[in-house]
Parts: C-alpha cells; structure tokens; sequence
C-alpha cells in the first residue's frame, strides 16, 4: 500500500515536473534594452513539485484511512432531499427579509441585485439546458437584447419600464424562435457551437451598428423604473415615492424596489418553470433530454417543444436585460461578452441541471463567492477554478443531482408520506 | 376481404444514398398479428420508421386506414392511431415509470386512468416499479414499458421493433404471451419485426421475409415456419 502510494505520488510529481518546467520554470521578461531576457526559476519548481508530491501522498492517506468509497445510501439520498426541502423556504426567507436585516447596507444590497440576477437567468437557461437539454452557448444574446430593447424603446419612444419589460420579454422570445429554426436539427456539440455564434453575431451586431445602439460607447440615460408612477428622486415631491408616502427621501428606497424586483422577477421565472414541469409541455421538454427518438415515436412534435423551450428561456433572459438595463442606466455590448453565458451556464450545471434549489445556491455561491474573494485580485480565478473542480470532483452531476418526478398519483402520494412518516421511506 | 388497417403499396426508402427498401408492398388487416422476419440490415426497422415518415418514403404510397400518409409529418401520423415501439426500447432514463406512461398517452389526449389500468394489468411487474426510474429497470421490464408506453396512446395499430433484442428466453416468451393477449383480447393488430424467426412466425397470423430490402415470401406463420428456405436462413437448422 505505502509502495504504492509512493509510486503513484511519484508519478504526479512527474507530471508537475513536466507541466511546472515550462510553466513557471522558464520565464521571458524584457530586459534593460529592450530585448528578451530568460530567466530560469528553478527553486519555485521544485517547490510546487515537492507540493504535488506531498499532496498526492496526503489524499491517498486519508483515502486509504476513510475506506473505500460507498455508493450514496438510500437514506443519505432521502436525508439529503429533505434537507433541500428545508433549505428552500430559509433562502426564500432570507431573501425577502435581507433588506430589513440589521447591517444590510447599499453594498449587501446591490450584491443581492446581481446574485438575484444571476438565479434568474440561471432558471431560465435551466428550461432549454436543464429541462430540454439543449446545450445553449450564447444565452446572453436573449440578454442582450432584452437590455438594448428596453434602453431603446424607453430613450427613443418614451415608453415606460412596465410597458417595456413585457415587451423587451417577447422581443427576446421571437430571437430565441428565429435561432430556434435553423439550428433545431442540431444535436449536442454543433448546438452549443452553432449558439456560441449567435451570441457572438448578438454582440458584434450591437458593437458595430453604431446608428441605432451607439455601438461601443453604449447607451446611456436609460430611465429609471417608477413604483406606479411614482419616482424614485430625492426631491421629496408629493409624485415621488418619499413624498407620497410621507417619508424621509433616501437613496436606498429606489435599490429596495430593485431589490425586491429582480426577486419577484426571479420568482415568476421559478414559478413558471416549476408549474410547467408538471404540465406536458414541461413533460415533453424532459422526455426530449432523455431520448428525442423515442420522443419522435410518441408523436411528439419535436420542432415546436424546441422551440418553446427555446423561446420561453429566451423570454426570461430579456426580462432579466431589460431589469439589468434600467439597473444599470447605462448599457454596452461590453456588459454581453461570451464570459457572462459561461458563468450562466456554469451556475446551471453547478447547480445540478434541472434542480431550481440548487441553481439557486450555484448563482449564490458562484456570484458572492467572486465578491468575498475581490481581495485576492488575480489569484480570484485560482480560487473559483478550483472550486468548480472540488464540486464536480465531489459531487460530478451537481449540488442537487437527483431528480424529482414531476407526476406522483395521488393515492401513491398518501401511501407514500405514511412510509415516510413510519420511517419506510 | 376486410380493407386492410396498414397497406404499403410498392414503397422504397433509405436513409442519404443507402437504400434500404426496394419496392416493397405489405397489408395488415384488422385483428392480425403480422411479423416481419430477416437478417441484420435487411431494412426491417427502416420499414417501421418509413410507415411513420421517418425517413420519408421515395415512391409508393402508406395507407394507414385509407388514409395516404406518405407525406404527413411524423407527429401527425402518430397521432391516427399508431403506436410505435422502437428498437432498443428507448424509455427515458431519468423518468419514473408512471413518467414514461404519461408521456405515452400525452398526444393521443385519452383519460390516461383506465389506459394504465390495463397497461399495469398486462404488467403488473410494472404496477411494483411505479416510482423507479426507468433507466434503473432491468432489461424485461424495460421492455415491458416500452410497450406500455405505446398502448397508452390507445393504438388500433402496434409497431413493434424487435422486442426480444438482449433479453432472456424466459422474459422473450412473457413479452411474447403478452402480445397474443392483446391480440386476442384486446383485438390489438400488430406488425411485429423480429430476428427471432422462430417465435414470431409461431405468434404471427401471417409472414413476411425481407431479404435486402425485397420481400422475397410471404405466407400464413406456419406455412413459413415449415419452408426450408426459411428454416436454412433463420431458424440455424436447429429446430
């Protein structure tokens, strides 16, 4: 065993060797003229090298001591599902509150904003990619365009945010048809490829058709939104928020409102999402991730289920841009780079496809997680990195794998919560 | 005669530049269990997915209760009362047991009730794994559910793609005991494709044998079981 142990730690140190001497070892700088200087850091290799050794060495031994790994119990499973049953309605509960929590200032608040924003473009990426299974690359075009409607149909026509959010909504939903057509006979990879253009086109589009998005330079004086015509401005005007109810004006009342926006924003994408599982639209969209032949066999209209799941995911993407844009007041093609559909997409599957909750805690932890480490500057993506592989490492189909069936008869429902009850569950 | 339920009319088909049906011409009356026998590629499941406009026939004509539907969409003509049981079984994995029924008699709209009543009466081994993952049943049950996922879109007329693919002699034969139920009970027709000639010509009410995408005999199961043609082709000799 210890043989063995060395002999395997000593073929990982092999490897950093082998990665480390390029790596780290060898480093051009330039020099006092100029000109390239190599310089050869040989200390710092056997350092990470010893570190892989002895790292190695240490995950056999506590592999060694913990015994072989059992398979998920049953009862870990069911403890686990009841747990997420409990840990639903606290988030839930938080969530509402955290604004009248002692000590959730402006900068909790916002970060609030984006974590919410980010749950609920996760739950809508989890319609296409979670529930339909279609590998979508470029969902930040459906954001994009939601944002850019909202920003234009509000500077150019005046239209106000409530008008514009519906609207912005199905601007996407039609994109997310029109690129439904051509790519519904694509599968998995040439899917996430085709996709992966299309947000990209999105992007160059909105950069280079200067006349109407103002291209780099963005859009700016986007309006802010009303509460029922009310405004947010610290003038204390009987039209204004503050001095319609009586209170004292402050600039936190308007984040409050957005607050509370993105989180019914969000919640009426979760809501949606969850009442569709059990319809057969929702049904169908899962039978498709599982084997569309079979689908096809069914007599299920695979062309239109596609594009549904394609344009609702669509749909609750341009809700969240046109939110994002009145946010921010302010948008550009800069804020719909290639980088936003991966972390998107990296909440989903963190999350465990097709799991609301865990999607959820994914958005929670990705998007905190990057703002508690701010401090680390470069070393951030280090830390994120590795955290993304130690939650595949221990849990490979996300926080919350499993999945509930969405039909249970109702009689087997009864007999069910009485085995739970007698602890046969 | 009675009109025939199914009738291909001299129907050629294949995927890309393959070929895989030439000219071929079969009928299936109401109430009969018709079985399709031949080797390995000889264009049986081509010919399943060809009635149901997948890939789309290139000459001839599929007449499904009178009704041309060479060129309806596949959704559609899985909606007149077909049902089509592919090869492999293909349950969906992650879905319960009841998830894959319901997704069964999803399009044809019937009160899914009374549908897997009868369906978990035909199986009841089914009725036991209800809330199991279809992926997690075993290669018979499987089986079993693909089946049960096709009745419940109420079929007059069952496709079947050869469901003794893998499975043990045994569970073969309760498949097999299953179908003849529905046939004789339920009045169920059924085309059935199958490399187990044996079985299916002992099952079927009639025969067909396609070799290369040509239907080379046709005839009553039993006058077919006794050729020996057949018996040297299919049958190994061994019986």
């Amino acid at each position: 065993m210890t043989l063995r142990a060395l002999k395997d730690a000593a073929i990982t140190a092999l490897v950093a060797l082998g990665l480390f001497v390029p790596l780290v070892g060898l480093r051009t700088d330039v020099g006092p003229s100029g000109e390239l200087v190599l310089r050869q850091r040989w200390g710092d290799v056997v350092i990470l090298v010893a570190l892989a050794f002895v790292g190695r060495l240490a995950l056999l031994g506590w592999r060694g001591w913990r015994g072989d790994p059992k398979p998920a119990s049953a009862a870990r499973t069911e403890a686990l599902r009841k747990a997420g049953l409990f840990v639903a309605p606290v988030l839930l509960g938080l969530a509402v509150l955290l604004p009248f929590i002692p000590g959730t200032g402006r900068y909790e608040l916002d970060l609030g904003i984006l974590v919410l924003t980010y749950v609920m473009l996760g739950w809508g990426l989890n319609i296409v990619v979670g529930l339909a299974g279609l590998l979508d690359l470029g969902y930040v075009a459906f954001y994009a365009v939601g944002a850019y409607s909202y920003a234009l149909l509000a500077t150019t026509f005046g239209l106000s945010f409530w008008i514009c959010l519906p609207l912005a909504g199905l601007l996407a939903a039609f994109w997310g048809v029109l690129l439904g057509f051509p790519v519904l006979r694509l599968r998995g990879d040439y899917l996430a490829i085709v996709t992966l253009a299309f947000g990209e086109i999105i992007r160059v589009v909105l950069l280079n058709w200067v006349s109407l998005t103002n291209g780099p330079n963005g859009i700016s004086g986007i309006p802010r939104p009303t509460f029922f015509g009310l405004t947010f401005s610290m003038s204390g005007e009987p039209d204004t928020f503050a001095g319609f109810f009586g209170i004292e004006p402050s600039p936190v009342h308007r984040v409050i409102f957005l607050y509370y926006l993105i989180l019914g924003l969000a919640l009426l994408t979760n809501w949606v999402s969850i009442r569709l599982r059990r319809q057969p639209l929702g049904r169908a969209w899962e039978a498709l991730r599982e084997d569309e032949i079979a689908c096809r066999a069914l007599g299920i209209n695979v062309t239109t289920t596609k594009l549904t799941a394609f344009a609702l995911g669509a749909m609750f993407a341009g809700i969240a841009g046109s939110f994002f844009a009145t946010r921010q007041g302010f948008i550009s093609p800069e804020s719909f780079t290639f980088i936003e559909s991966a972390i998107i997409l990296a909440i989903v599957v963190l999350g465990g496809m097709g799991s609301q909750i865990g999607i959820a805690i994914a958005a929670l932890v990705m998007i905190g997680g990057f703002e508690v480490f701010r401090d680390l500057d470069e070393w951030r993506m280090l830390v994120f990195g590795g955290a993304m592989v130690l939650i595949m490492v221990a849990r490979p189909r996300g926080l919350v794998g499993h999945r509930t069936p969405s039909v249970v008869l109702r009689e087997r429902r009864a007999i069910g919560a009485e085995h739970v009850a007698e602890g046969h569950g | 005669m009675t009109a025939p339920l199914l009738e291909l009319d001299t129907v050629s088909s294949g995927y890309g530049a393959v070929q895989a049906l030439r000219e071929v011409s079969i009928t299936v009356a109401p109430g009969e269990i018709v079985t399709l026998i031949g080797a390995n590629g000889a264009g049986k499941s081509t010919l399943l997915m060809t009635i149901c406009g997948d890939p789309r026939a290139r000459n001839g004509r599929v007449v499904f209760e009178g009704r041309d539907i060479t060129q309806m969409p596949t959704h559609q003509i899985m909606r007149l009362g077909l049902a089509q049981v592919p090869e492999g079984r293909r349950v969906f994995p992650r879905m319960s047991v009841m998830e894959n029924l319901l997704m069964g008699a999803q399009v044809a709209g019937h009160d899914p009730a009374p549908l897997l009543d009868q369906v978990f009466a035909l199986f009841p081994r089914l009725k036991e794994r209800e809330t199991q993952r279809g992926g997690t049943l075993s290669g018979g049950e499987q089986q079993m559910l693909a089946i049960g996922r096709a009745l419940m879109s109420k079929p007059r007329l069952l496709l079947l793609d050869e469901p003794s693919l893998g499975l043990a002699p045994l569970i073969v034969r309760q498949i097999f005991a299953a179908i003849r139920d529905l046939n004789e009970k339920e009045g169920l027709t059924v085309l059935l494709v199958e490399q187990n000639a044996n079985l299916a010509l002992r099952l079927a009410h009639r025969g067909y044998v396609l070799v290369n995408g040509r239907i080379t005999l046709a005839g009553p199961g039993r006058d077919l079981l006794a050729m020996p043609e057949v018996r040297d082709a299919y049958l190994g000799g061994g019986h």
